[in-house]
């Protein structure tokens, strides 16, 4: 009888997450839809966005998360490695470490933003730049870029290193030929997280790269995020609301986009380097 | 009953096997005097001092958790991957001492093989199992790598099995090929020693009698010592028979000397309580 009323309970918990989702989606389609065009796709926007499109904003998407991740991504892995593979488990230091890695990956990105602002535009003098931006938002999937990274070597299986160490193998070896590649699809799942984070990041890149939606010139340049046009347009732009749902339906589009991609490659690139079975 | 009296060791050298295989040398491989082990400063292990003989099989007895795996993993300096362990003593290794800090760990390790409890092949294919370890000790000829793998596969007898599928998973493979796979990965280095830590324990009765088997061929070949729990097996292939005991929470060498008078006339009556089976 429980068994009944707790599987009825988590059925019906699955189905209520479920339609709110189709819903979300089913909204922003059913009005992005008739939005979406080649023009949309490849024109500047008009009269703050109610008309024309979003090409300049695209591109200044695309160049903040390639600057973020740029940076985000060697420094992650190597922080993990370090933690996962080199620091002493058992020191003060590393136990520090990891808390304040848990808390920043906590911060609401509201913090970062004040941050890149104080820091990257005002004491590196970048300015409301592309630049300000993506390396803001570095410091702000570091952190879950880190600990899904860890977490994704501490899954792997200790007795392949201790069989590595026994062989008189280097660590390094080790690290690259068996246990990043095992651990890809976990590693893979952390920087899609993170991928969406930056993506849906508004807050921490409206006061760090700004919201001027031409097409940027330069790194230097400011430039408009996705997110950002998407809040502006239906926040401070009357009439703005078909083009917010386009816009919507991109940055949707891209996300899954870059998903796929990132799953595939790191499949093919798993299918090279281990044989699991 | 008697108080039980750890090892003295005074006759740690006790000379080649009159009887039995020829495998034999009087010549010690190892030495080990006063060894002790202990994690963040509670001792696991204490002074043991024995001789292990080149090209023998010496088999380590005892009960779980009397430091029989921690005595192990000092040979090849693995213990050194466990934080706050803590070795003191000596041991001799082919006329170096190796518990100093400036010997080349990684040659060490290529000299002293080491086969675990539960086989742990790489990831990878069969074959860049064997690849890997030669690639990392400089063997880049292509040719010279091949050879050396059919020979490695050969020696554990898993060539005629596996040669149709050297680029499948180790993984894909049973449990007994994949313990003769790790065998083949670590003596593919050329290896004198081989540390054996219960390579059976994990296998059913029909691998663990093929891996035995094998283990048994490399004797006279390789110096080798061996981790087991499966008294009848110490007595089937061992030359020589080391029994471990916990004495107040500190595992001891109790008793050392050649497999069969070990098992037969016991001179600890602790050695005689475990071999018997009424302990332990």
């Amino acid at each position: 009888m429980i068994d009944k009323v707790f599987s009825l309970c988590m059925w019906a918990a699955a189905t209520v997450v479920l339609c709110m989702f189709s819903w979300l989606i089913a909204d922003v389609l059913i009005q992005g839809i008739p939005a979406l065009s080649w023009e949309f796709l490849s024109s500047e926007p008009l009269r703050s966005g109610r008309e024309g499109g979003v090409l300049p904003i695209i591109v200044s998407t695309a160049l903040i998360l390639v600057v973020a991740l740029g940076v985000a991504v060697p420094l992650g892995l190597g922080g993990a490695i370090w933690l996962a593979e080199f620091a002493n488990k058992e020191s003060r230091l590393f136990s520090v470490i990891r808390m304040t890695l848990d808390m920043l990956a906590g911060v609401p990105s509201i913090v970062f933003g004040l941050f890149g602002y104080a820091f990257f535009c005002g004491f590196l003098q970048l300015g409301f730049s592309i630049l300000s931006g993506g390396l803001t938002l570095a410091c702000m999937i570091l952190p879950i870029l880190i600990r899904t990274t860890e977490a994704g070597l501490a899954m792997v299986p200790n007795d392949w290193r201790k069989a590595g160490a026994a062989l008189g193998m280097r660590k390094t070896t080790l690290i690259i030929q068996v246990l990043i590649p095992y651990s890809a699809p976990a590693i893979t799942a952390g920087l899609l997280l993170s991928i969406g984070r930056a993506t849906a990041e508004t807050a921490a890149l409206i006061f760090t790269s700004g919201y001027v939606d031409r097409m940027p010139e330069s790194l230097s340049d400011s430039g408009r995020a996705l997110s950002v046009h998407i809040y502006d347009l239906s926040m401070n732009v009357v009439g703005g609301d078909k083009a917010a749902y386009g816009s919507a339906l991109v940055l949707i589009i891209i996300v899954v986009q870059i998903n796929f991609s990132a799953n595939l490659l790191s499949e093919v690139w798993l299918e090279k380097k281990v044989a699991r079975r | 009953m008697n108080k039980p009296r750890p090892f003295e060791g005074k006759t740690y050298t006790l000379g080649s096997i009159e009887k039995g295989e020829h495998c034999c040398e009087a010549v010690p491989h190892f030495s080990i005097r006063d060894l002790s082990v202990s994690y963040h400063g509670e001792v696991v292990l204490s002074d043991v001092s024995l001789d292990v003989y080149k090209g023998c099989i010496t088999a380590l007895i005892g009960p779980s958790g009397c430091g029989k795996s921690s005595f192990l993993s000092v040979l090849n300096r693995l213990s050194d991957l466990i934080p706050g362990e803590h070795v003191s003593g000596n041991i001799t290794f082919e006329g170096q001492d190796i518990l100093t800090n400036n010997i080349d760990v990684r040659a060490l390790r290529t000299n002293i093989g080491m086969i675990f409890q539960k086989p742990n092949p790489f990831p990878l294919s069969i074959y860049k199992n064997l690849l890997l370890p030669l690639k990392e000790h400089g063997v880049r000829d292509k040719k010279i790598q091949a050879e050396k793998i059919q020979q490695a596969l050969e020696s554990v007898g898993l060539w005629d099995e596996v040669k149709g599928r050297l680029d499948s998973s180790a993984l894909a493979l049973s449990g007994g090929q994949q313990q003769r796979l790790c065998i083949a990965r670590a003596l593919i280095l050329e290896p004198s020693v081989l540390l054996m830590d219960e390579p059976c324990s994990a296998l059913d009765p029909i691998s663990s009698g093929i891996v035995e088997d094998m283990i048994q061929k490399l004797a006279g070949k390789y110096t080798i010592i061996i981790v087991t729990h499966n008294l009848a097996q110490a007595r089937r292939i061992a030359n020589y028979a080391a029994f471990f005991w916990m004495q107040e929470s500190v595992g001891q060498l109790i008793e050392f000397g050649r497999c069969q008078p070990l098992f037969d006339s016991p001179q600890n009556s602790l050695t005689a309580a475990y071999v018997s089976g009424a302990k332990g």
